[in-house]
């Protein structure tokens, strides 16, 4: 089915009045993924600073309240089941969300709040037609034009946006909207537009799991964490990033459950009530970040938990490109090779 | 700046090679453009690597404190004074330092850079002296470096080191300390002051990247780390807890702060961080005619007092 860029903003102004809409919004030079109450809002291809996994997962959210007054004790679960589309995220951002879906629901948890927000959330993603330097998804099992976790795919061929059901939902979606059948040309078009997006940046990673079986006690890990300001730009930022911290916030008899994001980062992360912290460094908690990444996820789920969207090597403060360290890490010295 | 990498260089592997230091610590290429990033030699072949240019936008201060070993820095104007004011409160052992000093002109603020260019990507620079070219697919784009620069290098009056063990570079033209940015937004009204700081707090993610990038922040446990109690809400999405915390911070680094810029620049969000600290600068500027940093003989001034001390916050004078 074909959408006239044109049209793109009265589309989106009708889902207003059926759903709650986000879409990546520009705000004082920064592009963030929002709420939007009206269609101009919204500027589909632009990729946000923050991912569109806060839709799913949001940085800070009350998970339930709780009063104790005479009548005994109240609770109140805070489950989120609006209908919600996210329009105009990227296709390696659809992709996280289908990673983070293993983490939030699986053969021994379910994540109650994730998974009503998902299963009430339709994704539309964008192709990407010029991906950023710094985008390396084709190393990492991705693509600029991957359709895994999207319900619809939107490809962009000029005037128009060419969309593709993924899902059933996302085939009901695209049919109550009404819009124009695509023709051969726009066909075309977009497989064309599809071959060209190139990606200039890539990276090796095959064997990088083997690889860090054989690194925990590996000295590479006492140069890498050197530069590190141990913040959490990289792991705030970053789409499959999903560890969290539970704060109770209370006032006298009343309170409320709060699930904040954290970083494994941060020194407080692992720290123990007794004091003992099993993390002490840098080099602990730079050794966990990528062995979470490239190893103990893949070894869980059968893919790296990282989809190469590029932004932590954009915004680190102190330019450590995880390239770089999926470079190093092959070419670090195990004493068990075969080669 | 060839020049200057060159004489950087040399001077790192004559003092490695003569085991003067363990470590230099200095800037290496970075991985995008417009960046360089922080490096650690260790041996002169590594020294090799080190370079200098206007991307060197950290404070390499930062790495300097506690250390065991003897460390030569490769520092600028702005990280001389963060390190003078860490030898003051004992983080830092000068016997123990040897410091590169460089004069400098400025860093290029990359944001800045990203605006001019209207959302194209820049994939390549190259600078010819006052000019800097911006290069992408389908761009090439001129700007004076001198408009690119971090607002902070433009206001900043110490481009030539205050201390130093060897002096790299051509001394720079005296400047004075310019606070209009500050004096114009005290113009503002109570009104309008609240509403752009909780603007700019808004888009707060609570990464602590300034405070961790920050050479004068080096709380055992920071104040918002703690839980019993807990100071402020650890939700990110609370533009009032944010402010909270960077107010705590700019007083905590009230006569202690090196209007270095290290921590705005460190911010992903693009928050106008020196909107804060440089407001402390000011007004310790103003009170008691001091700048930290910049006398390494002098005591830090809230550790020190005078009988004849303005005392405004006590009472009317
Ligand atoms: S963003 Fe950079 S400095 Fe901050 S924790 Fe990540 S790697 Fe370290
Ligand atoms: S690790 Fe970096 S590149 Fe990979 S998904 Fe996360 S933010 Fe993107
Ligand atoms: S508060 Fe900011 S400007 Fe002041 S010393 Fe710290 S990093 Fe530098
Ligand atoms: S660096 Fe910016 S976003 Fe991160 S905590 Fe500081 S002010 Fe907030």
């Amino acid at each position: 089915m074909i959408i006239n860029k044109s049209e793109i903003a009265g589309l989106l102004d009708n889902l207003v009045k059926e759903y709650r809409v986000y879409a990546p919004v520009q705000k004082d030079g920064i592009v963030t993924f929002e709420q939007i109450n009206e269609g101009t809002q919204a500027k589909p291809g632009a990729t946000s600073k923050k991912p569109p996994k806060e839709i799913l997962f949001p940085q800070s959210e009350e998970l339930f309240n709780y009063q104790v007054d005479s009548q005994g004790l109240r609770m109140e679960d805070k489950i989120d089941d609006t209908k919600s589309v996210a329009f105009g995220v990227r296709p390696c951002d659809a992709k996280s969300m289908m990673l983070l879906d293993n983490v939030f629901h699986n053969d021994e948890y379910e994540d109650v709040y994730y998974t009503t927000r998902r299963k009430n959330t339709l994704i539309i993603s964008v192709g990407c037609n010029q991906p950023a330097s710094t985008c390396f998804c084709t190393s990492v099992g991705s693509s600029p034009f991957d359709t895994d976790g999207s319900d619809v795919l939107l490809t962009d061929i000029g005037d128009s946006y060419l969309a593709e059901a993924i899902t059933e939902q996302g085939k009901e979606f695209l049919c109550k909207l009404n819009l124009p059948a695509s023709d051969d040309q726009a066909k075309t078009k977009a497989e064309e537009t599809k071959k060209q997006a190139q990606l200039t940046s890539e990276v090796d990673t095959t064997g990088i799991k083997e690889k860090l079986d054989d690194m925990f006690d590996h000295p590479y890990w006492e140069s890498l964490y050197e530069k590190c300001l141990g913040c959490g730009a990289c792991t705030y930022l970053c789409p499959t990033c999903h560890c969290f911290d539970i704060a109770d916030e209370a006032k006298d008899c009343a309170g409320c459950r709060v699930r904040n994001w954290d970083s494994c980062m941060f020194p407080l992360f692992t720290l123990h009530g007794s004091g003992h912290n099993p993390r002490t460094s840098g080099k602990e908690r730079w050794r966990q970040r990528a062995m979470h990444k490239f190893n103990y996820f893949v070894e869980r789920y059968n893919a790296s938990a990282c989809v190469g969207c590029g932004r932590c090597i954009k915004n680190c403060p102190v330019n450590l490109d995880i390239r770089q360290v999926i470079a190093d890490i092959k070419a670090q010295d195990t004493g068990s090779e075969v080669s | 700046m060839q020049k200057l990498t060159k004489e950087i260089q040399d001077t790192a592997k004559k003092l490695l090679e003569e085991n003067k230091v363990d470590l230099v610590v200095g800037f290496a290429k970075g991985s995008l453009p417009l960046r360089s990033t922080p490096y650690f030699a260790r041996t002169a072949e590594q020294a090799e690597e080190l370079v200098w240019n206007q991307f060197c936008e950290n404070n390499l201060a930062n790495y300097l404190k506690k250390r065991e070993e003897k460390v030569a820095v490769v520092a600028k104007g702005c990280d001389i004074r963060a390190i003078v004011a860490l030898i003051k409160e004992n983080q830092i052992n000068r016997d123990n330092l040897y410091i590169i000093g460089v004069t400098c002109q400025g860093m290029i603020d990359r944001n800045k850079a990203d605006e001019l260019v209207n959302g194209k990507e820049i994939l390549e620079t190259e600078t010819n002296g006052e000019e800097i070219v911006l290069k992408g697919k389908d761009l090439e784009q001129k700007a004076k470096v001198e408009e690119l620069l971090y607002d902070t290098c433009t206001r900043c009056a110490y481009g030539n080191p205050v201390i130093y063990d060897e002096l790299i570079g051509e001394e720079q033209p005296a400047k004075e300390p310019n606070f209009e940015d500050i004096e114009k937004f005290e113009a503002l009204s109570a009104e309008e002051r609240a509403q752009y700081l909780a603007k700019e707090m808004e888009k707060c993610i609570r990464c602590y990247a300034c405070r961790n990038a920050c050479p004068m922040c080096y709380c055992d446990t920071c104040f918002v780390d703690e839980s019993t109690p807990q100071w402020i809400s650890k939700r990110a999405n609370s533009a009032k807890d944010n402010l909270i915390f960077q107010g705590v911070r700019v007083f905590h680094q009230l006569g202690r702060c090196a209007d270095c810029g290290a921590c705005e620049r460190a911010c992903p969000m693009g928050i106008n961080l020196s909107l804060l600290t440089r407001k402390g600068v000011k007004d310790v500027k103003e009170t008691y005619g001091y700048e930290a940093g910049l006398n390494p003989d002098d005591k830090p001034v809230l550790s020190d007092f005078e009988t004849d001390d303005p005392q405004p916050f006590l009472m009317k004078e």
